[in-house]
């Protein structure tokens, strides 16, 4: 399968690296060429220098053969956007967003966004090690407000940088 | 009218002035904190610190029973998603999303969000409208901008001077409305003659404004 990461951050990096070792053909792209850096000498897959809600940036990765595409940018609307432009316009099969705001990541998930958020996956995984407790499954760590995790108040997410 | 504008920037700032002295009720949204202070200055309660990309702002602000949100900060994609969230959480009648990158626009349709303006676009279209027909004056555009009701005044030595309009090359779907003579207005007929000095309002696919010039002044350049 070919799949298009969108970021090439730690988490970008990592998700490009552990797909090409599983023997897929990965296309990275990302804004700065400096991050590239992360992806290891060994790295054998596509980079592309660009922005993700551009869509010949998309097509040059190779979006229109694309099985998946993930939106991995530390930018939340940058990854809910590219996301939705490729799967409505390029109809890619697989498409998930990490998405930073949980409440954002909840929305967009009812608007048919697959979504990821690390805030409630990091800090629920912590919770229930530290509660001693067994880990979930992931779709339970998803959920904001039910039992997971506090939802942050509006005051301390409106400080929090997001795109 | 209650209006929610996104982002206090320089068009977030002055559009929330013009709405507030219009007589609306408006609140405007800015995320950073160092510019928020001074819109309060100048709006006092109107102005709220957040991110009007979160849900807990635009309740906040009264996202559900705002008849319109403006979302005008200068990103695409911030843009996008309050306009998104909007019109989808908050079931708002109207959303309206300034574009930078005129690239976008399309992407903005197809994605739910129908009304963008874009300065980028609007800069290019005036300087392409004053190179290249100077002479055919838009007044209004029509279907988002396909068609174009425009201005045109006939010229001595214009090819369709005593011309009868139904002889008039026009291109396809391009129609004479009004025509203003001295004084007076009347609607264009097949057997109008056209004079020197006529004004006429014309209704033209966009693509086709330049054939229409041709139709009526040729190769001729009025000097006035």
């Amino acid at each position: 399968m070919h799949v298009v990461v969108l970021g090439c951050g730690r988490v970008g990096a990592t998700l490009a690296m552990f797909l090409e070792t599983e023997g897929h053909s990965v296309a990275v792209i990302d804004r700065e060429r400096d991050s590239f850096r992360r992806l290891g000498v060994g790295f054998k897959g596509k980079t592309h220098l660009g922005i993700g809600i551009d869509d010949d940036v998309l097509r040059k990765a190779g979006i229109e053969r694309a099985g998946g595409f993930a939106a991995m940018t530390n930018g939340d609307n940058t990854n809910i956007m590219s996301a939705q432009i490729v799967k409505v316009k390029f109809k890619v099969p697989r498409v998930i967003a990490r998405i930073y705001d949980p409440l954002r990541a909840e929305a967009y998930r009812e608007l048919g966004i697959e979504t990821i958020s690390p805030t409630l996956l990091g800090a629920g995984v912590c919770r229930d090690f530290l509660l001693d407790v067994p880990f979930r499954r992931v779709e339970e760590y998803q959920v904001p407000g039910h039992g997971a995790v506090p939802v942050p108040r509006p005051r301390d997410a409106a400080s929090e940088r997001s795109g | 009218m209650y209006v929610i504008v996104a982002g206090g920037g320089k068009v977030g700032y002055y559009l929330t002035k013009a709405l507030i002295a219009a007589g609306n009720e408006v609140t405007l949204i800015e995320r950073t904190r160092r510019r928020y202070d001074l819109l309060q200055e100048a709006f006092g309660d109107c102005a709220i610190l957040g991110d009007a990309c979160e849900v807990n702002t635009l309740e906040q602000a009264g996202a559900a029973r705002a008849d319109l949100v403006a979302a005008v900060t200068g990103d695409d994609e911030d843009n996008l998603v309050v306009c998104q969230m909007a019109k989808r959480k908050f079931k708002v009648k109207r959303v309206i999303a300034r574009i930078n990158n005129p690239k976008n626009e399309s992407t903005f349709q197809l994605l739910g969000i129908d009304e963008t303006v874009s300065s980028t676009k609007l800069i290019y279209s005036l300087i392409e409208q004053e190179v290249e027909v100077a002479d055919v004056i838009p007044l209004a555009a029509l279907r988002r901008g396909h068609l174009e009701v425009v201005e045109i005044a006939v010229v001595e030595g214009a090819p369709s001077v005593n011309r009868r309009v139904r002889d008039l090359a026009l291109p396809p779907n391009c129609t004479l409305a009004v025509l203003v003579r001295g004084e007076t207005a009347e609607v264009v007929q097949g057997d109008t003659t056209l004079q020197a000095g006529d004004l006429i309002m014309a209704i033209t696919p966009s693509d086709s404004v330049q054939a229409f010039r041709e139709a009526i002044l040729g190769g001729v350049v009025p000097t006035r």
